[in-house]
């Protein structure tokens, strides 16, 4: 277990080193995107350009310049192009959003999955069950953005129920905070509830032809207990798996959520400076995001080892 | 082929009728399907309409901009875009076509031409990207999946440092670098503008959702006996891969690929609504939704309209796919992982 566990480590840095390159490349080797020139602004003069390069460490080697960039980011003094903010500061003042925002979504989208799920394969075959594939479907096909939009519309701006945007703090107005993230909430979640739903019916139905749910009947359990105890239990397996598979399109998600509700959280960050090609905090967020998503695979794995014991004597076999 | 055994002939119906017939059978059956299927092919045959309702009863191009024009309205007279930058709502036959679904905004272009060229565009988009991505993900996928050893450490590292990007962030990212300078790979030059630079994108950043699952698939298949007996005739690697395994993975890569052009929309929409996917002033339905959200709460009608046409056809996309997994491979489970690309197929090592 040991070395299986350090060897996932290593692997996950040399994906967060890969990932830091590439970005890197994409926006030094690609043309056009000289952030000297962008930080010179328009129609430039040759020597103010060059001052420029000279000034932020331009002109010197790539591998030298992303090593600087990297030791800046780690060293937390990062400083954007454009708007010369502190990039780690800013990172650290959108994670609460950021976090209220991903966490109640995922929150909520495996509360209704498991669900609706539970409730379709229940009674696999029937009217409900056919309803609910009906609905997953429709949530599985809609354009995060085009429901956040609409929501904001007819909750938001017709009706007054639901503020337009903006992130209020936790700690200071709980019930702010959780008005105003209703709706980034539900766009999050819709087409992950539809997704989750029809992984968890597929699982509850492979649980239900197990070996030991039929023990479990005919030793007299009741089906209610046979459900809960031996069926749920086992089903939510592959859950964990795929929560910790998501969280990249979480963060993705959060993006355009965020962007068009104005929360003010990391994934804002990222766009606005992706906009302004402003290369210091696109590292530093891409960085940030990747970290989470193989933060979190990692700990997919672990949580289903000890979930599932069959993973785990098929490790220490190996 | 030597690997699809023979079904015992139970039955004097059941005798001589291949895998695929039989497919076709229960597709058949499955009424749900067929009704997508048809509202699909009416998707389709809308887009492809753009050029006739263009040309013959709205009058105008999809980027052919009206402000300042007037349109005669069952005899009256009426301003595209008024002063207070209103675009006109629906008119439906009362100017004789134009204007059918209204204007588009400040720039007062015809909704629905846009709506019908941009759907053009958008699904032309999702189609070619999700060849892209099919044909490199299976050619992935076998390669890793044949060779194992080294050759598929390298590709499933690769497919690993994809993975851990979150795609939208990735897909943004080489959007607006490449929307500023264009893609010059050897000979070959790609405008700033040009939809080709979305397709690759897309095209590029979801790959190993289906080549991880291809992977896995190969890994269980060339252990088979068939490919034990094509080795032993003399087949080399590429005989084996492209010969023996590949016609194994055609249901796979049937699914997949619907899946794939649903899902590749659902980017480019999302691309295009940031503005990093098809440019201005081309329309696709995800630019249009942009340009809609702009008005929405007085002309919510703009961004309803493609916004729906995204959903309907992805959501059909997505029934399809579902009904030819049904139809091609009852005991898959392929349909739902392909989401979040969990597939790994029964005999991968875990």
């Amino acid at each position: 277990m040991g070395r299986f566990v350090v060897r996932r480590l290593l692997g996950a840095i040399a994906v967060l080193f890969t990932i830091s390159v590439i970005v890197f490349l994409i926006f030094n080797v690609i043309p056009n995107s000289d952030p000297a020139r962008r930080l010179a602004g328009r129609n430039p003069t040759p020597t103010l350009v060059a001052g420029i390069e000279e000034e932020w460490g331009f002109d010197d080697s790539l591998p030298r310049q992303y090593l600087t960039t990297m030791d800046k980011i780690f060293s937390g003094d990062l400083i954007s192009y454009t708007t010369r903010e502190e990039v780690d500061e800013r990172i650290v003042e959108g994670i609460p959003a950021t976090f209220s925002l991903c966490i109640g979504a995922a929150v909520i989208w495996l509360f209704f999955g498991i669900l609706f799920g539970y409730l379709s394969a229940v009674q696999a075959g029937g009217r409900l069950d056919r309803i609910l594939t009906v609905v997953a479907v429709m949530g599985i096909s809609i354009p995060v953005f085009w429901l956040a939009a609409v929501l904001l519309n007819y909750l938001s701006y017709q009706t007054g129920i639901f503020p337009s945007g903006g992130y209020v703090k936790l700690t200071e107005e709980p019930f702010e905070w959780a008005s105003h993230l209703v709706l980034p909430w539900i766009s999050l979640a819709a087409i992950q509830i539809g997704f989750y739903s029809r992984v968890m019916r597929s699982s509850m139905l492979d649980v239900m032809n197990e070996d030991y749910v039929r023990t479990a009947r005919a030793k007299g359990l009741s089906e209610r207990r046979v459900m809960t105890r031996h069926v749920l239990r086992n089903s939510l397996i592959p859950m964990v798996t795929l929560l910790g598979l998501d969280v990249g399109v979480l963060l993705g998600g959060a993006i355009l959520v965020e962007a068009l509700f104005g929360l003010n959280g990391v994934g804002q960050y990222a766009f606005e400076s992706l906009e302004s090609l402003d290369l210091p905090p696109i590292m530093a967020v891409t960085l940030f995001g990747a970290f989470f998503v193989v933060l979190c695979n990692a700990l997919a794995d672990v949580a289903y080892a000890y979930l599932d014991p069959r993973v785990r004597l098929g490790d220490s076999a190996r | 082929m030597v690997d699809q055994p023979q079904p015992p002939p139970a039955s004097a119906a059941a005798v001589g009728r291949g895998p695929w017939r039989v497919a076709l059978r229960r597709l058949r059956r499955n009424r749900g399907t067929l009704v997508f299927i048809v509202v699909f092919v009416l998707i389709v045959l809308f887009v492809l309409a753009a050029p006739l309702w263009a040309d013959h009863l709205a009058d105008t191009g999809p980027n052919a901009t009206h402000t300042l024009e007037k349109v005669e309205v069952d005899g009256e007279i009426r301003e595209v875009v008024d002063p207070a930058g209103r675009p006109i709502g629906p008119l439906w036959f009362g100017a004789g076509g134009k204007f059918f679904l209204g204007a588009d905004g400040r720039l007062g272009r015809d909704e629905m031409v846009r709506l019908m060229y941009g759907g053009r565009t958008s699904l032309f988009i999702a189609l070619t990207s999700a060849l892209i991505t099919t044909l490199l993900a299976v050619v992935l996928g076998l390669l890793a999946g044949y060779y194992r050893g080294w050759t598929d450490t390298l590709i499933s590292r690769a497919l690993d440092v994809i993975w851990a990007f979150p795609v939208l962030l990735l897909a943004i990212a080489l959007g607006i670098a490449l929307a500023v300078g264009g893609l010059q790979i050897g000979p070959l030059t790609i405008s700033s503008g040009s939809i080709w630079i979305p397709i690759l994108i897309i095209g590029g950043v979801l790959i190993p959702y289906t080549a991880r699952p291809v992977r896995g698939q190969v890994l269980s298949l060339r252990e088979k006996d068939f490919v034990e007996a094509a080795v032993a005739q003399g087949a080399g690697p590429l005989r084996v891969m492209f010969g023996e395994l590949l016609p194994n993975l055609a249901s796979t890569i049937i699914v997949f690929f619907t899946i794939n052009v649903a899902n590749n929309m659902l980017l480019e929409s999302a691309l295009s609504f940031l503005g990093v996917g098809v440019q201005p002033p081309n329309a696709s339905w995800g630019a249009m939704i942009a340009t809609g959200n702009d008005l929405i709460t007085s002309a919510p009608l703009l961004t309803i309209l493609p916004g729906t046409m995204i959903l309907l056809t992805v959501l059909s996309l997505n029934v399809i796919g579902d009904g030819l997994r049904d139809a091609l491979d009852p005991k898959a489970k392929i349909r739902l992982e392909a989401h979040a690309g969990l597939a790994e197929p029964e005999g991968t090592p875990v």
